[in-house]
């Protein structure tokens, strides 16, 4: 087994009287794409905010980069990279000056061509010196992506990444996370989709009432329910499928 | 070092936010130069101040009143960046979290600055002179950048705690207010007892006074003090409190 990049463990979290999480405990493999499901308000966000250093957990210990999330907070945030639920893009700024400026706030000593680098790879040439409020929908979350990426930090987190995004940019910000992936970073990614779930991740697990109740890969999670019935039945076309039949847009494959 | 670079990185960005939207500068000096045209035009035949010139009399007050309207954006920008998002995202990175209050802070300053400088530009035409001299210049812009840093940390804490936009510049309305009630507009000895003891004891008017002696090359006797008292006074408490919501917050 390959060393761990993230453990958490007996992480626990109260607001008020709520207790979200109650003694959650994971790892992330190096390089792995990790889901973390859950429905709505199961505490996914709350997770990825305290691995994130914004937020202090009451109980647990978190090593990220074998470094330690609660007193290494400096060392943390230069293994990381947080990309929230929603598009933490600067909409009064363009595209290009967007990624400057994270380039500068990470020390990078050749910000420009930096910028240039990232919109090259991620489309976004054509749109950079527009500003960011004429952006699209996935096009945001592409360059929200993007701005992550710069200074090459060892695991990024991906809050919701889909949420709120058409089809279409869906498939985008789906692509993107493979191709990170396969570059070699590891992606701590939260969804309520299972479909995403299933998709793209390695190695997914389920949170819910606070603790994690399963863990594990795809095929692992399935031997938890009874061996599948074989049944015969006409397939129709998907909606999705009809969709993109119509827009002409190709569904990544 | 590294914690100044990332300020003065932020700055950039922030001054950016200033210089694309200039309605924000605009704003903040236009509503102080129509109470300066009205006061002067309108009402100033009937106000007597003992003064020859009643711009000279009316202008440090309408300066204070442009920094309170001009401190709101500070908790309006602060209250955007957090609603988008982006205070996360930067306090995820590896920077210092003062750069990232300090940043606005500063920019609160520069754009204030601005304003004061086309208000002051108005202020000339319409008659203002001034005999003073380049120390008491340096102590008039001094007291208004403390008076700005004072009102600007304030500014943060509604920026940090409001829950809409409206709250977040809500503070400034009675800070716009404050002036009326002071020396700026027409000596407090006219004012009824109760209204004169709160006149004369709030910030504005020491501040007010100052200024105006200063431009004025007059002795400033205790003003000055109680001015500097009262900006540095209201700018550690509103630091402190605006720190300590800040680090709680993140």
């Amino acid at each position: 087994m390959t060393k761990s990049i993230i453990t958490v463990a007996n992480l626990h979290k109260t607001f008020k009287d709520h207790a979200v999480l109650r003694g959650v405990d994971f790892e992330i493999q190096h390089g792995d794409i990790f889901a973390l499901l859950g429905s709505n308000g199961a505490g996914k966000t709350t997770i990825i905010r305290i691995l994130a250093t914004l937020l202090k957990a009451d109980k647990g210990t978190i090593s990220i980069n074998s470094y330690d999330a609660a007193t290494q907070t400096e060392k943390v945030r230069e293994s990381i990279s947080l990309t929230g639920q929603f598009a933490a893009v600067d909409d009064m700024l363009t595209g290009r000056e967007n990624l400057e400026l994270i380039a500068k706030l990470r020390h990078d000593p050749r910000p420009k061509q930096t910028a240039d680098d990232l919109l090259q790879r991620f489309g976004l040439l054509e749109a950079a010196d527009r500003r960011t409020s004429t952006y699209s929908g996935g096009m945001t979350r592409r360059l929200d992506i993007a701005m992550s990426l710069i200074g090459d930090p060892a695991v990024i987190f991906l809050d919701e990444p889909t949420t709120g995004l058409d089809p279409e940019g869906r498939n985008e910000v789906w692509k993107t996370i493979k191709e990170l992936a396969d570059g070699g970073t590891t992606i701590l990614l939260t969804t309520q989709y299972l479909d995403e779930a299933e998709a793209l991740a390695d190695n997914i697990a389920i949170l819910h009432g606070g603790k994690i109740i399963a863990h594990g890969s795809l095929a692992e999670l399935k031997k938890l329910l009874p061996p599948v019935k074989k049944q015969y039945i006409e397939k129709q076309p998907s909606l999705e499928e009809i969709f993109f039949a119509i827009t002409g847009k190709k569904e990544v494959s | 070092m590294k914690a100044l670079n990332a300020t003065f990185t932020l700055l950039g960005r922030n001054m950016k936010h200033v210089l694309r939207s200039p309605d924000t500068i605009m704003t903040v000096a236009i509503m102080p130069i129509a109470m300066m045209l009205l006061f002067v035009y309108v009402f100033g035949g009937v106000i007597s101040t003992g003064a020859d010139n009643y711009v000279n009399y009316l202008l440090p007050g309408i300066l204070l009143i442009a920094v309170a309207t001009g401190v709101s954006y500070t908790a309006f920008r602060l209250f955007m960046d957090m609603q988008k998002g982006i205070l996360s995202r930067f306090n995820s990175l590896p920077i210092s979290r003062a750069a990232v209050l300090w940043s606005h802070v500063g920019t609160s300053l520069i754009s204030n600055l601005i304003s004061l400088a086309i208000i002051f530009g108005v202020a000339l035409l319409m008659g203002f002179r001034s005999s003073a001299g380049v120390a008491e210049w340096l102590a008039v812009i001094g007291i208004l950048l403390l008076f700005m840093l004072a009102l600007t940390w304030l500014a943060v804490i509604p920026g940090l705690k409001a829950k809409s936009i409206d709250g977040a510049s809500a503070f400034s309305y009675p800070l716009i207010l404050l002036p009326f009630i002071s020396s700026a507009f027409v000596p407090t000895d006219t004012m009824p007892t109760v209204v004169r003891i709160f006149a004369e004891n709030q910030p504005v008017t020491s501040i007010v006074n100052a200024i105006r002696s200063l431009l004025e090359s007059n002795p400033v006797a205790n003003d000055i003090w109680i001015a500097l008292a009262w900006c540095l006074g209201l700018g550690i408490i509103a630091y402190f409190f605006a720190v300590r919501i800040y680090t709680r917050l993140t």
